[in-house]
């Protein structure tokens, strides 16, 4: 039987698709939101140090499992099938709310800069760098909702390298823990400008849940007391509360049906009983992620766009992106765990831009608390991994180390790129992604221009021995993936409009980071969920008489 | 009828230790239907640990490497707090793709010792033990013996398996008793204030 026709269908439950679901049912659209994930709690595997998303050596507490495997070029030329769980997969969580139900929980906003990055420091030979067609003054308003509706704690006041903002956050900053503590004041001996980092956590009560009452993990984890604000706990059950709007979990897109006018009709998708179905629709968005946006698009042939869906000239899946995490560890004589949990509190964007010789930066911030685990691998370079050695190693320094990391912003590398993969298939029958390239040769640079600024600041609060901590080159993408169908105005040289339309389809929408046309020095999730407000807000403004006009 | 509750049993004069003995088989013997309490005790007689995966030779060797890995000292290692168990068990789930690296490396690590040091590993004296280690993680162990797995890639499966069983989750079959966290001083689980053990 045929499913009832609605206006709108949204694939994706996360960041993006959360928030871009809820401004179209306010403005009046009926919604089925369809996601592969389902609804996860807490309990179901607590605080599991071997099962997270962080930590998944056992397996992704949230998702996905192992019928949704990916193909990743290991070496040049030579092709792995990868499981979610398994490094170079870059998983996202597969749920309801996505990321956002387990994620650190960090609320940037990007810096003016950061949309403008070719105009501000030229593309390095290799480097596909462009400006956003949207500026930060255009998104400023979409900061804002989401920090206001999905909720954040923090205090720009004493960091004078924010972006301009018209409201303060709705909750007042975390407090340093200890190890903030001991970072705040070598920072300021340093001339450097530390505050405390913004959080969709809650510092106090709000939008009728609980104050955090600071876990000592939670990045990787969900939230057993709901103080952690992602999309399945705001916006969709807003959305699903105006009875316009229908969730579907276990349901797994397949193909964007796109008809010879070059208008999208629906989504085909298999329901949680693995039965094919096709739900049609006015209009459709894509919310996945930047790579199982872009494999759907690829998956979505048809004759007019025979290469995928918006794919016309081969920038579908093209410029993936990350972080080129960087920074230092160091060891200190004095105790600086108090087991206030998370752990992270303090930042610094002194380095986000203006470093000498190199584009763009990072912004720093202390580490989450490390589960002994992965404690286990924070070692000086050189120091033995095992033996008594090892557990004197643990018993000395768990309690009396600190790491400082930072987002390095990649250079977007044309060849760092999603495809569907011509023999792997999923679960379902689906071709699977196929991931292949590195990242450029800058963001290494970059990285140890960063690490050696964490270094420092380490050395300042006494650590007793550092050392940097730079990656490779490689390929990127990770939680943090961005990039797989940039926006831009040139339809030859992007996949969709500066309102995440794409090219040449004028129904079928893009809400997610991989419209990023860069990364930013910073985790991306608000950005993201700003971006949701205003694809959402635009498709809302153009719907009229019960349809886009 | 008899049986089905093995530690009852006939007569009522069985050892505490006999019990004991049949607790652990009466599952087993559950499962296959057996009806006889002769026959259980029997089985009983002979148990050994069993496991899922690793043959009685195989377990007996990887809980010397594992030992020297997480060694004890004033604070349970790695034998004491079930590495083995662990890793066996993981290798019937998650990491059954890690299987063959286990069964063909430690046979490469068998004939590794054999040949250099003219002894099963369990006998070498202890400083032997680590130097026997030291040249399998340093990848400089006979190539001919390490074609696949590499030894650095058998060493490096062992080390991070042993590194999880002793920081994990007492779930997952290691960390018997909580040791890591009471070695560091962390409470367990770690939801603030619900402790689940007595601070050391």
């Amino acid at each position: 039987m045929a499913l009832k026709h609605v206006n709108a269908v949204v694939v994706g439950a996360g960041a993006g698709g959360g928030v871009v679901a809820k401004e179209l049912t306010e403005a009046g659209l009926s919604v089925v939101i369809l996601e592969r994930g389902d609804w996860v709690s807490f309990e179901k595997f607590g605080q599991d140090e071997l099962i997270n998303q962080r930590t998944t050596v056992l397996g992704n507490a949230y998702g996905p499992d192992d019928r949704s495997p990916r193909v990743v070029e290991a070496a040049a030329g030579t092709w792995e099938v990868v499981m979610p769980h398994e490094g170079g997969y870059s998983n996202n969580a597969a749920c309801v709310g996505s990321g956002t139900v387990s994620y650190g929980a960090m609320a940037w906003r990007y810096m003016e800069k950061d949309f403008r990055m070719r105009s501000t420091y030229g593309a390095p030979e290799g480097s596909t760098l462009e400006d956003w067609p949207v500026s930060y003054d255009d998104l400023e308003p979409c900061y804002e909702k989401a920090e206001q509706e999905v909720g954040v704690s923090g205090d720009m006041s004493a960091n004078p390298f924010a972006a301009p903002r018209r409201k303060p956050y709705p909750m007042p900053a975390f407090p340093y823990n200890r190890e903030g503590r001991i970072l705040e004041a070598a920072a300021r001996r340093l001339g450097l400008h530390p505050f405390p980092i913004p959080m969709l956590r809650n510092s106090v009560p709000y939008g009728g849940r609980n104050e955090c009452v600071h876990n000592r993990y939670c990045c990787g984890f969900a939230c057993p007391n709901n103080a952690k604000n992602g999309t399945h706990n705001t916006v969709i059950p807003r959305a699903l509360a105006s009875g316009n709007c229908e969730l579907r979990t276990r349901s797994i897109a397949s193909e964007v049906v796109v008809d010879d006018r070059g208008l999208a009709r629906g989504v085909r998708y298999f329901d949680a009983d693995d039965r094919a179905q096709y739900q049609t629709a006015d209009l459709v968005v894509l919310s996945g992620g930047a790579i199982e946006t872009a494999r759907l698009l690829l998956n979505s042939k048809s004759g007019l766009f025979p290469n995928g869906a918006g794919n016309r000239f081969d920038w579908v899946g093209r410029n993936l992106q990350g972080h080129a995490y960087s920074g230092a560890d160091g060891l200190f004589e004095e105790e600086t765990f108090d087991d206030v949990g998370p752990g992270a509190t303090i930042a610094i964007s002194d380095f986000n831009h203006g470093n000498a010789g190199i584009r763009g930066g990072a912004a720093l911030c202390n580490e989450f608390i490390r589960p002994p685990y992965g404690f286990t691998g924070m070692r000086p370079p050189g120091a033995p991994s095992w033996g008594k050695e090892h557990k004197d190693f643990q018993r000395r320094f768990y309690m009396r180390s600190v790491s400082i990391r930072g987002p390095v912003q990649e250079m977007p590398v044309f060849d760092a790129r999603v495809r569907v993969d011509p023999a792997v298939r999923d679960h379902w029958g689906i071709p699977v992604a196929r991931l292949s390239g590195s990242r450029h040769p800058h963001d290494i640079e970059i990285g140890r221009v960063i690490a050696a600024r964490a270094e420092a600041w380490l050395k300042e609060a006494g650590a007793v021995a550092t050392w940097p901590n730079v990656p490779g080159l490689g390929l990127s993408g990770g939680q943090h993936q961005a990039g797989t169908c940039r926006m831009g105005s040139d339809p030859k040289t992007s996949v969709a409009n500066r309102f995440g339309q794409v090219h040449d389809i004028d129904n079928l929408f893009l809400s997610d980071a991989s419209l990023h046309v860069t990364n930013g020095g910073f985790n991306p999730v608000l950005t993201i969920m700003a971006l949701g407000y205003w694809v959402g807000g635009h498709i809302g403004s153009r719907w009229k008489g019960g349809r886009l006009t | 009828m008899k049986g089905a509750d093995p530690a009852k049993g006939e007569g009522g004069s069985l050892s505490r230790r006999t019990v004991l003995k049949l607790g652990l088989v009466g599952m087993i013997g559950a499962a296959v239907g057996a009806g006889s309490t002769a026959a259980i005790a029997r089985l009983g007689r002979s148990m050994r640990p069993r496991y899922r995966f690793f043959t009685d030779p195989e377990a007996d060797l990887l809980i010397d490497i594992c030992e020297q890995l997480i060694p004890r000292d004033d604070v349970p290692g790695a034998t004491d707090t079930g590495a083995i168990a662990y890793i066996d068990l993981q290798l019937c789930g998650p990491l059954a793709r890690d299987r063959r690296t286990y069964r063909r490396g430690l046979e490469s690590f068998r004939q590794t010792c054999l040949r250099i040091h003219r002894a099963p590993f369990q006998e070498l004296a202890p400083s032997a033990k680590i130097g026997a280690l030291r040249l399998i993680e340093s990848g400089e162990a006979p190539k001919d013996l390490w074609d696949d797995p590499s030894a650095k890639a058998f060493f490096g499966a062992v080390l991070s398996h042993t590194m999880q069983s002793f920081y994990g989750s007492p779930r997952h079959g290691g960390n018997r008793d909580y040791a890591s966290y009471r070695m560091l001083g962390l409470d367990y689980p770690q939801v603030v204030g619900q402790n689940r053990y007595r601070k050391a």
